[in-house]
């Protein structure tokens, strides 16, 4: 038990330290704003399709499954931002945040395992470039700016889909759908929720960076980096967002 | 008077948990000069040239390169060394997401910023040429024979103009022609690039081609020295037997020692 106690609270340590890295090194030039860019893309413009297509589904499913239940109480009008309200400060977030733990976490988780056993981050190091700065700092950077803006993307997404829903038994036109979510939305639905997506983002960049640049030697550690990246990535939304929803309950 | 060494280690020490792979190895490279570095699998050959340059951090020891103990050295301090220093990967260590073109420049790049890309276009040819694969200049790593991994990942460590340059077995899992090859390539670079270098392998053509001066490690701790031909003829059991098995298993089965 006591070796179990050990090796975790190592980890932790360890993962602590990592992250204490990463706000020092992040403020120290030279900055890597190329490789920084070209994360973005990767992380950012490539993720466009899932989310697209999972944001369609979300407010298109959210509003078929939820009118019957909404016609029977009479507040079948009420349906537009009953939706958009779920899908901007609850659904949106969490399901795009999962998405991306999905694909980025372990993408990354992947790339630094095998860049750490095939020896390419020891021949970054020995040829005096900051394989930490290079590598990690651009990715987290870019995951805590893209997720966000993935998610805020998935929300726009997913309200049309929920248009699209409801016009399958009634008929409303496209500005009148966003009039009425606009209508009943407020500042405080959309901040908490936006920033959060950030902490999301951090931690899935975190997670996978960690998961791969702590890779052992073998490449069975490299498929162990890229699913132990994507289960950690996935708890730690699910905690982010409950700490989340705590403090807004609090302060809002 | 004494010839100042370019890379001097003292009384090197590393273990790994209870496993202690050097204990207290000491040896020196002057200017000008290529050491071969010979033992068994597991010796502590490349963990010696991984402490030297710091990718492992020694548990004792002193490590000197330029007259400086690079173990008392900060991140920063410990770079300006690196940006001397070639090394060359076993596995060559490719950056596998990056063409030829790409990886002979990503170092480049990051520390000479005052050139232009004619200059660094000019260099990455002079690198490649010198290892005799222009052509392979937009390829993938993916794309490339083990040979020319090796080849490129020379070029690679020469584009930055090393004063040293450390190979990790620069000829394993090469067939006899292309390791010799590789060899004469090694060979080439010394003369040309007038590096001092340590050689670790287990190739037998390569160490006597390649190297002035030869140690072999047992155990963790340096076991003989001297020349090719002095070890050849050494009286030693252990090294009469590490040269005859290892040169048997060069030229094809025969009797087990």
């Amino acid at each position: 038990m006591i070796p179990i106690v050990k090796e975790q609270l190592t980890q932790a340590g360890n993962f602590s330290l990592f992250i204490g890295r990463f706000f020092k090194e992040i403020f120290v030039p030279p900055f890597q704003i190329n490789e920084f860019l070209r994360q973005c893309y990767t992380i950012g413009c490539k993720s466009l399709p899932l989310v697209s297509i999972t944001g369609f589904i979300m407010g298109l499913v959210l509003t078929i499954q939820s009118r019957p239940t909404m016609t029977k109480f009479g507040a079948e009008s009420w349906l537009p931002s009953m939706v958009s309200l779920s899908l901007i400060r609850e659904i949106a977030p969490v399901v795009t945040a999962l998405i991306c733990a999905g694909k980025i976490a372990s993408g990354i988780g992947a790339e630094l395992g095998s860049m750490k056993v095939s020896s390419q981050i020891d021949a970054m190091e020995v040829s005096a470039v900051n394989p930490y700065k290079y590598l990690v700092v651009t990715r987290i950077l870019a995951t805590t700016l893209m997720v966000p803006m993935l998610v805020i993307f998935a929300d726009f997404v997913g309200i049309f889909g929920g248009y699209i829903g409801y016009n399958v038994h009634n008929t409303i036109t496209l500005q009148r759908y966003f009039s009425e979510v606009i209508e009943h939305l407020d500042f405080l639905d959309v901040m908490p929720a936006v920033i959060k997506t950030f902490f999301f983002g951090f931690f899935i960049g975190v997670i996978g960076c960690y998961k791969g640049f702590n890779a052992s030697s073998g490449t069975a550690s490299v498929g162990l980096a890229a699913n132990s990246a994507v289960v950690t990535a996935s708890l730690s939304i699910f905690i982010i967002d409950m700490l989340a929803v705590q403090i807004t309950d609090l302060f809002f | 008077m004494k010839e100042q060494p370019i890379i001097e280690i003292k009384n090197l020490h590393k273990a790994f948990g209870k496993n202690k792979v050097l204990k207290g190895i000491s040896l020196r490279v002057n200017k000008g000069e290529d050491l071969v570095i010979l033992g068994r699998s597991g010796s502590g050959k490349s963990v010696a040239i991984k402490c030297l340059v710091g990718l492992l951090e020694a548990d004792r020891g002193k490590l000197e390169i330029f007259g400086t103990d690079i173990t008392k050295l900060n991140y920063e301090g410990l770079n300006k060394i690196r940006l001397k220093i070639g090394f060359m990967f076993q596995n060559g260590a490719l950056y596998d997401s990056m063409s030829v073109r790409e990886n002979l420049t990503f170092t480049l790049k990051h520390h000479t910023r005052h050139l232009t890309e004619e200059n660094i276009e000019q260099q990455i040819l002079e690198a490649l040429e010198s290892v005799g694969l222009q052509d392979a200049i937009d390829k993938m790593p993916s794309e490339l024979s083990g040979g020319m991994i090796k080849r490129i990942s020379l070029a690679r460590t020469i584009i930055i103009k090393p004063e040293i340059i450390f190979y990790d077995e620069p000829t394993a899992g090469l067939d006899t022609i292309t390791a010799q090859e590789i060899s004469e390539l090694i060979l080439s670079v010394q003369k040309k690039y007038k590096t001092s270098s340590i050689i670790i392998t287990h190739d037998m053509i390569c160490a006597k081609m390649t190297g002035n001066r030869i140690i072999i490690i047992k155990e963790g701790l340096v076991h003989a020295e001297g020349t090719y031909e002095e070890l050849e003829n050494s009286t030693d059991p252990w090294v009469k037997s590490f040269f005859f098995a290892t040169n048997q298993y060069a030229m094809g089965p025969g009797p087990t020692v």
